[in-house]
């Protein structure tokens, strides 16, 4: 289903350009092409049918259903809901408060907050198209992990003491209270015009701040395709060398993207042969470990809760390079 | 006078939202004085999880969006 938009790239690149697609320049043009048209219309269309589904979802009926839940399995619901809510990151510290307000513990609410970023469903839709399934699956798996994992970390060495201290009181207030005096919202079901338009709106919204994303990280990943002489990726790195990854992760943290952007990066850099664990140490760190997202989180968090978050974040998309370079193999 | 406050983190939205509500106060001829609120202990005392969220008076009528124009007339008029 997906020829069309390579028939369109032949079409533009090698008649309507007339580029060889012998040449460096032609090779990268064709990849960009058929890169951006397809992700443009997977997006257009996608956005909008998902959101169609999860119209009636928000940040309010997640901290409702969280509160009170178990530890052991408000992890697992904290990191999933952190993958299908949608939010925007600006709304992380309000996101936070409320939910620690609400009594729920701080490595449930940070279960949430690490898988959002990871996975939505923007990235999953690229993942799809671009690198199939199998790694899709993968790499959700591995986002949610990476959330579950981390938040059951942090409460286990009690992150809460070293929250700022007006959010350690609205957190112990709130579990204090047996029964949350929040009033849950009526659930009301949402008719179709409803659904409709809330779909519209955050279709032109997400594709307006997605757009020039794709275009960047498609552009990159062209040049890649293009101009990396072919094997130099393979050569160098192409054996999974054990200071790739983290020397991977470090160079993911001063590039801030979101997952749309890294994405076509990382199709190219596979096919390039850079190993798939490095590939993916690198684009986690690019998209979860970012300074200015960070900083925000200043407001609520000491100095040292802040850098346990980042150094655990970089560990753990280590361990994930370092894991499946030695597996892919078996993939 | 209305107080009006515009709750949110100061990201594009917020600005929107803030803007909106000035312009039609002003085309309105209502008086209207509109704040931009960033502080997060502000926004957890209001129970805000989204932004931009807007509070007239210190009553919250809006979260989560960029209210659109004729949802902003109506809390101009009414009170």
């Amino acid at each position: 289903m997906f020829e069309v938009f390579t028939q369109l790239a032949d079409w533009l690149t090698y008649t309507v350009l007339n580029l060889s697609p012998d040449s460096k320049l032609g090779d990268a043009a064709h990849f960009f092409i058929e890169d951006v048209s397809k992700i443009f219309v997977l997006l257009l269309v996608m956005i909008y049918f998902i959101a169609l589904l999860r119209a009636s979802l928000n940040v309010e009926k997640v901290r409702d259903y969280l509160a009170g839940k178990h530890r052991g399995i408000g992890y697992l619901l904290g990191s999933g809901f952190g993958a299908i809510t949608p939010f925007c990151s600006c709304s992380s510290i309000p996101v936070f408060l409320g939910f620690t307000s609400a009594g729920i513990p701080v490595g449930i609410t940070m279960s949430f907050l690490l898988t959002s970023p990871l996975i939505n469903e923007v990235a999953i839709l690229l993942l799809m198209s671009l690198l199939g399934w199998k790694f899709t699956v993968l790499y959700v798996v591995i986002g949610m992990s990476v959330g579950i994992i981390g938040g059951f970390f942090l409460d286990s060495i009690r992150a809460e003491r070293w929250l700022q201290s007006f959010a350690a009181k609205a957190l112990a207030a709130g579990q204090n209270k047996a029964t949350p005096d929040q009033p849950k919202q009526e659930h009301q079901v949402l008719p179709f015009s409803q659904r409709h338009q809330f779909a519209k709106d955050e279709t032109l919204e997400i594709f307006g701040r997605v757009w020039k994303w794709v275009i960047v990280g498609v552009g990159l990943g062209a040049a890649l395709h293009g101009f990396v002489p072919d094997g130099w990726i393979e050569t160098y790195l192409g054996d999974g060398q054990w200071w790739s990854v983290p020397a991977a992760v470090f160079l993911g943290i001063p590039l801030y993207s979101n997952a749309t952007g890294v994405i076509p990066v990382m199709e190219s850099l596979i096919i390039n042969g850079l190993p798939i664990g490095t590939t993916l140490a690198f684009c986690m760190s690019t998209v979860a470990a970012s300074f200015p997202e960070f900083i925000l989180l200043k407001q609520v968090m000491q100095w040292r809760l802040l850098a346990i978050v980042f150094m655990m974040l970089l560990v753990s998309f280590s361990v994930v390079g370092w894991l499946f370079n030695a597996f892919s193999s078996f993939l | 006078m209305k107080q009006i406050k515009v709750l949110g983190s100061g990201c594009s939205k917020c600005k929107k939202t803030a803007e909106l509500i000035e312009q039609l106060a002003h085309e309105m001829g209502i008086p209207a004085n509109v704040t931009k609120e960033t502080d997060p202990q502000v926004m957890m005392a209001f129970g805000v999880m989204s932004t931009p969220a807007v509070a007239i008076d210190d009553q919250l009528v809006h979260s989560g969006s960029v209210p659109n124009a004729a949802q902003v007339k109506e809390w101009l008029t009414k009170g």
